[in-house]
């Protein structure tokens, strides 16, 4: 393996600690470094940050406004607020928002960052536009609840430049009527989707869900706290791909792939990912 | 290769590369996640030439497809090779400093010129040109391919040919550059390395070699065979002579894959006695006289496998498993024990050191090292040492480290062994789909949207034969015939058509492949039968095409 | 790079020749030289996507929409996802994806407050009446002559009805003091003689002997800032460009005005082509760019022609190409029609809508000088601005700030429309007063109840700011802002409510959808005002809360200045007590 040796480093100030972080880190690495916990929803540990959930902000002094701490690189020198009245609010609203028009009753690390920011969905005017789309239950692999969708573009980029250059979705429509959408809505299986469940694997909010767990939860048997994960390594062909099985009842119910092994970086195809139910 | 077989390269490395060569390989559909690190290499960059009888789905992400004559790679190798020579782009240096037999090599290239290469391989000469120029000329560069380089009467001879385009540009033994046979399994790579092959043991030491066979029989316990095994197809000609009476087979499906495989059923049907070890009914296991349901390795059991790229790598039990079904170790060890023998550790961690003992290039594979996320890649000597990103970096050290100059091999071109005719004027050739996984024993089991079980066809071969999309036909090789539905598709050359080998229940296709065989490797010639295909019946009353 | 995947719909030779218009075969992202060997790869689909928005134009002029046998038809020719392609045709209003079932041409009629105070409602009855297909659309940059209509053809021509009747109202024409204006009205837009015969490039032949570092340091002291909105100064955007490495830099002029109430881009670009062209030029020997481009509204179908035949005539005559007047480097323009989308007036948005993507606004940093279009860098400037640069280059810095305030030298457009006597594009020092503008232009027009200044971004203001000089700073002062040059003025019989309502429609309809703030602080924003709308209650203190906590939201963690201002001129009004009381 070739390291790249980490020579300069940048110090900047999280609140009242000073952190260094390796040149190109971002300041949410450096927040991460000081051990200040930051929500994120469009972030990923193997995207390319698209920053627009905006929950991540912070007060970078001599910024006017706050700023995506998931993309934005670390200076020499910067002072970030994490937890002062405006990067509060902003938190507080980005996810009342969301919780506006979403359904997060799956997304529980949202609900969490909800309720320690005080969101209050109930407030706004009733009867408000939602997503209010159908489930899309179009084979037997994955399915799409799109009532649960909060536009991260996480799909989209693992679908697209950040892993599968697959691109079998995109966003569509602007404004609130945005969505993630195949070519025309055509259904999955018309469209140019090879069913790697990349998009399934990074979704924040259960919006994507393996039909396996979409089913045991319909019958009301979906059990995480019952369930075990076993990494291990996929068997389909000789690339080395590491797979964590999650096992409910010596059942394996869905699989998944670390996302910090620099085979697979999170990532499988229709093999490793569905191709287990012989066990 | 020069040396211990295996891939000299990581896959960190494509992504860096600048020139990716993709030979014979479908690695879009058979090696998907290896593929996300070639397209992060295109991403950067790195440009990319496809060499495949089929425009396939990788061959679509290629600056460049070539798409030649089934089984004519030597004569494209070696014509690239006279072409860099010819444009004064050959590593001269590098050959006189790490190689021997160039100078046999660049006569022997001699004849297949753009032109000829052209006439034999069915692609423009400036192809032939364009690739060499590319490769020569490229800072790094990487060759990959798989089974449509090995599945050859001729595979090993259609590797080294790929070998002496590395020697000639220096493209080998250094960070980006390589020659990567994709594995097809997850642990094909490591089997050979733990001594599943006849002729070796456990890393790479020669049965045949005493100084090696004393080592094992000290730590064994035994004395050891010191006469190389036979591979799977000797075995198929043995037990034909009936010098082979009993097979034990573990995890293999010979009754599905074996080419000209009606032949290879019977010869499984005459043996006195066969016993297989599987994790399900395989066709195999169904006439078998003893079957001995067996644990799901990567699922079930602990252990190690070996990737494409030397990457050794725990699996791990996550599920129990069913009814009598018991570790692969332990029955082994078992039915040694009835016999009178010992076999040694049966804990897996112990029987890995044992290995390490034996092999040095897994000397420093400390368990707990392949415990901590990522695996190590061989060769690994010590517990201090990293393991090898790449190999053959002696090929640039000043003195090679002792080892010999790595030498060319002249080759002729072939071609395929069963040439079209008029009886059979059409050339099938197999592979893989993505969502399946050889004879389907496994990939089978689940709902994938993408299946689909046929015959692919060009559409002006299938409208010359009144054969429409969806029709069924039938398939004639010289060993026999099955049917199948025809799908048309506009990319795929004319004269060719192909179908995988995923669905034998449905579509026996291995009863129309080429047994003929490489001595080298005992490979048979898979990707090279000539067929007749004939409309059946209309697609309203057409048979299945699966899920 | 991408997993092609075509479904079955293929597209008619209709929607074939269409796109072989725009990208003819050979030229596809993969072409099958022989049966055994295709060219296809990153680089060729890459030099590609940037035509992707022209041949969606293409096919919704010849066809009348996007169907998805002609969407196949044009990804396959670009080697673009169907489904990524499909993004980028749903982002723009002047693109249909659904079947309209007919080949009339679509009548867009803008609802925005000057066309609505100006009889736009009356118009959208009465041509809804005679059977037209009657669109209603955001503003179309005719306020100063509303109610405002454009046909956008199929099979045809795009029209703008107006262009036929009545030219244009430049009321200031041919006055001595104009300087930007100065040949408008007066030059013969598609002759290159005639605007020669005006001064034209004279400019170039003096920028070129100054050289680059001559020219940006003129514009440097002239103290030019940026005309669009943001007032960013325009010396160090070019000296930024300047500094960056390498031949491949781009020049953008930004014709994309789409803030209500503005039309001075589509009155220059039609009247005054040459000056742009000329100016964009000189920013290209400065900056050292090759590569010029003009982004222009879809909706402007005289400006387009008027600009395409002003670049062709220039190159004709040496003055794009090689060797730009004998002397200069090499710099050619491209021009690029936008589609229906307020946003891609955003520069980063705009960038994106010429590679061919959702035109969404990209976080900055970094900044389009060194990551602009193509991520190269890029000087991006509003036409105004641009056109500044020729008598700052010709006169030099001084003559430059004789009018003017020392902060906010030079003069200013202004693009007065609603209940004023004299509606028209103007041209005033800065420093002229409000209440100057509005007298320049006849008077308001019954009794003055409130004026909004910088357009739907911008913020109301009432009479009592009719002393306030028009400066930058003094707008800041105030919490206005000059914005876009957009003064827009209401008179005490106007139902605010209802133009609140519809500025808050306007930002739920044009928000890209990228960031939460924005896609859900518009949508939301908007319902808690029609929710008051016509309630006959005043505003309640729960709700001017959550406005206000929705609006600091916007401004603080959107990507862009849609977001950044969405709230603005709702407050403003709030603030100014137009909406929100009961009495």
């Amino acid at each position: 393996m070739s390291s790249v040796a980490t020579e300069t480093a940048v110090t900047i100030r999280v609140d009242d600690q000073e952190v260094a972080v390796p040149e190109g880190a971002t300041i949410l690495d450096a927040c991460n470094a000081a051990g200040v916990d930051t929500p994120t929803i469009c972030y990923g540990p193997t995207l390319t940050p698209v920053n627009v959930c905006r929950v991540c902000v912070v007060e970078l002094d001599g910024s006017r406004a706050l700023v995506p701490s998931c993309s934005r690189p670390a200076e020499e020198g910067m002072v970030v607020h994490t937890d002062s009245e405006r990067v509060r609010h902003s938190r507080k609203m980005v996810l009342e928002f969301l919780a506006t028009g979403v359904d997060l009753t799956q997304a529980d690390e949202l609900g969490q960052w909800a309720e320690h920011y005080g969101a209050d969905p109930d407030r706004y005017v009733p009867g408000g536009e939602t997503m209010n789309e159908p489930v899309r239950v179009q084979d037997n692999l994955y399915i799409r609840d799109y009532d649960k969708c909060v536009l991260c573009y996480r799909c989209v980029e693992a679908c697209g430049d950040d892993a599968q250059h697959t691109y079998a979705i995109s966003v569509a429509g602007r404004g609130f009527g945005a969505r993630i959408s195949t070519e025309f809505d055509v259904a999955l299986p018309e469209s140019a989707c090879v069913y790697c469940g990349n998009c399934v694997a990074v979704c924040p909010t259960n919006a994507l869900q393996f039909k396996t767990e979409f089913d045991l939860r319909e019958a009301d048997d979906w059990r995480p706290e019952d369930q075990t994960v076993t990494q291990t390594v996929c068997s389909y062909c000789g690339v080395g791909c590491n797979l964590e099985l999650h096992v409910q009842d010596n059942q394996i119910v869905k699989c998944t792939s670390p996302d910090d092994h620099d085979v697979t970086q999170g990532n499988l195809c229709i093999k490793g990912r569905f191709g287990w139910n012989y066990v | 290769m020069f040396g211990a077989g295996g891939g000299t390269s990581s896959y960190q490395e494509i992504e860096e590369t600048d020139v990716i060569l993709l030979w014979g390989s479908n690695a879009r559909e058979a090696h998907p996640i290896f593929f996300h690190h070639l397209l992060k290499g295109v991403d950067n960059g790195a440009r990319m030439y496809c060499v495949d009888p089929r425009y396939t789905s990788s061959a679509r992400f290629a600056d460049v497809w070539a798409g030649i004559d089934v089984g004519t790679d030597i004569a494209l190798a070696n014509g690239i090779g006279r072409e860099i020579i010819h444009a004064g782009l050959a590593n001269q240096e590098f050959i006189a400093h790490a190689t021997q037999g160039y100078d046999a090599y660049a006569a022997s290239v001699e004849p297949f010129t753009p032109d000829a290469v052209a006439a034999v391989c069915g692609i423009p000469a400036e192809a032939v040109v364009e690739m060499a120029h590319a490769y020569a000329t490229a800072e790094s560069a990487q060759i990959l391919w798989t089974l449509g380089i090995t599945e050859h009467h001729n595979a090993v001879d259609n590797v080294l040919s790929l070998c002496n385009l590395a020697l000639l540009t220096g493209h080998v033994g250094r960070w980006g550059s390589g020659l990567v046979p994709l594995r097809g399994q997850n642990n094909v790579q490591g089997g050979g390395d733990m001594g599943a092959i006849p002729n070796k043991f456990p890393g790479f030491a020669g049965v045949d070699d005493p100084d090696h066979r004393a080592r094992f029989e000290a730590v064994y316990g035994r004395p050891l065979n010191p006469v190389p095994g036979w591979h799977l197809t000797l075995m198929f000609e043995a037990m034909e002579r009936g010098d082979l009476r009993a097979l034990y087979v573990i995890g293999e499906n010979p009754a599905d894959s074996e080419a000209d495989v009606v032949h290879a059923r019977a010869q499984l049907e005459g043996l006195d006695i066969l016993v297989v070890q599987d994790i399900l009914m395989t066709r195999t296991a169904e006439m078998a006289d003893v079957v001995l349901p067996a644990s799901v390795a990567w699922a079930e059991s602990n252990g190690t496998v070996t990737s494409s790229e030397r990457r050794v790598q725990r699996v791990r039990p996550a599920v129990s498993p069913p009814g009598q079904a018991r570790h692969d170790i332990d029955i082994l060890c078992d039915m040694a024990e009835a016999m009178g023998a010992e076999l040694g550790p049966r804990d897996p961690q112990e029987a890995w050191d044992e290995l390490r003992s034996l092999s040095a290039m897994h000397g420093g594979m400390a368990w707990d090292r392949l415990e901590a996320a990522g695996g190590l890649q061989w060769p690994c000597p010590d517990e201090d040492h990293p393991g090898s990103a790449f190999l053959h970096g002696w090929l640039w050290a000043d003195d090679l480290e002792g080892h010999d100059p790595a030498p060319f091999s002249v080759l002729e071109h072939e071609g395929p062994t069963e040439e079209l005719s008029g009886e059979f004027p059409l050339r099938l050739t197999t592979g893989r789909a993505l969502d399946s996984y050889n004879t389907g024993v496994q990939s089978g089991k689940y709902d994938s949207p993408l299946r689909f079980a046929g015959l692919d066809m060009n559409p002006l071969d299938a409208a010359a034969l009144g054969i429409a999309d969806g029709d069924r036909v039938r398939v004639s090789s010289p060993r026999g015939s099955v049917e199948m539905n025809a799908r048309l598709v506009s990319s795929l050359p004319s004269g060719l058509a192909f179908t995988t080998l995923h669905n034998p229940e449905l579509i026996d296709v291995n009863v129309l492949t080429n047994p003929d065989w490489d001595p080298k490797s005992g490979t048979a010639e898979f990707k090279a039968a000539a067929v007749r295909v004939e409309l059946v019946e209309a697609p309203e009353t057409a048979g299945a095409s699966v899920g | 790079m991408a997993d092609l995947h075509f479904g079955d719909d293929q597209p008619t030779d209709a929607e074939r020749a269409a796109v072989d218009a725009v990208v003819p075969e050979n030229n596809a992202a993969t072409v099958a030289e022989t049966e055994r060997l295709v060219r296809g790869g990153r680089s060729r689909r890459q030099g590609l996507r940037h035509i992707l928005l022209p041949v969606l134009h293409s096919l919704q002029h010849e066809i009348g929409w996007i169907s998805p046998g002609g969407l196949n038809c044009a990804a396959e020719r670009l080697g673009v996802p169907p489904a990524e392609a499909y993004g980028v045709a749903t982002f723009y209003e002047l693109l249909r994806t659904t079947d309209p079932g007919h080949r009339d041409d679509v009548v867009h009629v803008c609802v925005d407050p000057a066309c609505s105070l100006a009889g736009g409602g009356e118009l959208r009855a009465s041509l809804d009446a005679g059977g037209a297909k009657v669109h209603a659309s955001p503003c179309l940059g005719q306020c100063e002559r509303a109610p405002a209509q454009f046909v956008q053809g199929v099979g045809r021509p795009d029209q703008v009805p107006a262009d036929n009747e009545e030219d244009f109202r430049l009321p200031q024409a041919g006055d001595p003091r104009l300087r930007v204006l100065r040949r408008t009205g007066v030059v013969d837009p598609i002759s290159l003689d005639s605007y020669r015969e005006h001064g034209g490039y004279q400019a170039l032949a003096r920028a070129i002997e100054m050289g680059p570092d001559g020219v940006i340091a003129a514009i440097s002291e002239a103290g030019l800032s940026g005309r669009g909105g943001a007032a960013f100064p325009t010396g160090i955007k070019w000296r930024a460009v300047a500094d960056e490495p390498g031949p491949d830099k781009h020049v953008v002029a930004n014709c994309d005005e789409s803030e209500p109430g503005t039309f001075k881009d589509r009155i220059v670009c039609e009247h005054d082509p040459f000056s742009i062209v000329e100016s964009m030029t000189i920013a290209g020997l400065a900056t050292g760019a090759v590569h010029g481009w003009i982004y222009i509204r879809g909706e402007y179908p005289r400006a387009t022609a008027r600009l395409e035949s002003a670049i062709a005539q220039a190159r004709a005559a040496g003055l794009l190409g090689d060797g730009v007047s004998g002397r200069g480097q090499h710099f050619d323009i491209e021009l690029r029609r936008g589609a229906g989308a307020y946003i891609c007036g955003e520069e980063t948005a705009l960038f994106n809508s010429i590679e061919g993507f959702r035109g969404e606004p990209r976080n900055k940093p970094p900044f389009p000088t060194t990551h602009g279009l193509f991520s190269q860098p890029t000087a991006i400037n509003n036409p105004e601005t641009l056109i500044n640069v020729l008598d700052i280059v010709l006169d030099g810095p001084d003559a430059y700030r004789s009018v003017g305030t020392e902060r906010s030298p030079g003069t200013r457009l202004f693009c007065l429309s609603g209940r004023v006597a004299v509606p028209g594009l103007y041209e005033v020092p800065f420093g002229t007063t409000l209440g100057e503008l509005l007298d320049l232009a006849g008077g308001p027009v019954g009794s003055l109840a409130a004026v909004l200044l910088g357009g739907a971004a911008g913020v109301f203001v009432g009479p009592d700011a009719l002393d306030m000089p028009l400066t930058l700073e003094d707008a800041r002062e105030a919490g206005a802002t000059l914005g876009s040059g957009v003064v827009t003025v209401f008179d005490e019989s106007v139902d605010m409510e209802s133009v609140v309502v519809r500025i808050a429609e306007f930002f739920r309809d044009e928000s890209c959808g990228q960031c939460v703030p924005c896609r859900v602080g518009t949508q939301r924003q908007h319902e808690v005002l029609v929710e008051l709308q016509g309630s006959g209650q005043s505003l309640s203190p729960q709700r001017a809360e959550l406005i206000d906590d929705m609006a600091l939201a916007m401004v603080d963690a959107s990507i862009c200045g849609l977001g950044h201002t969405a709230a603005s001129a709702v407050r403003s009004a709030l603030a100014l007590g137009l909406i929100g009381n009961s009495q």
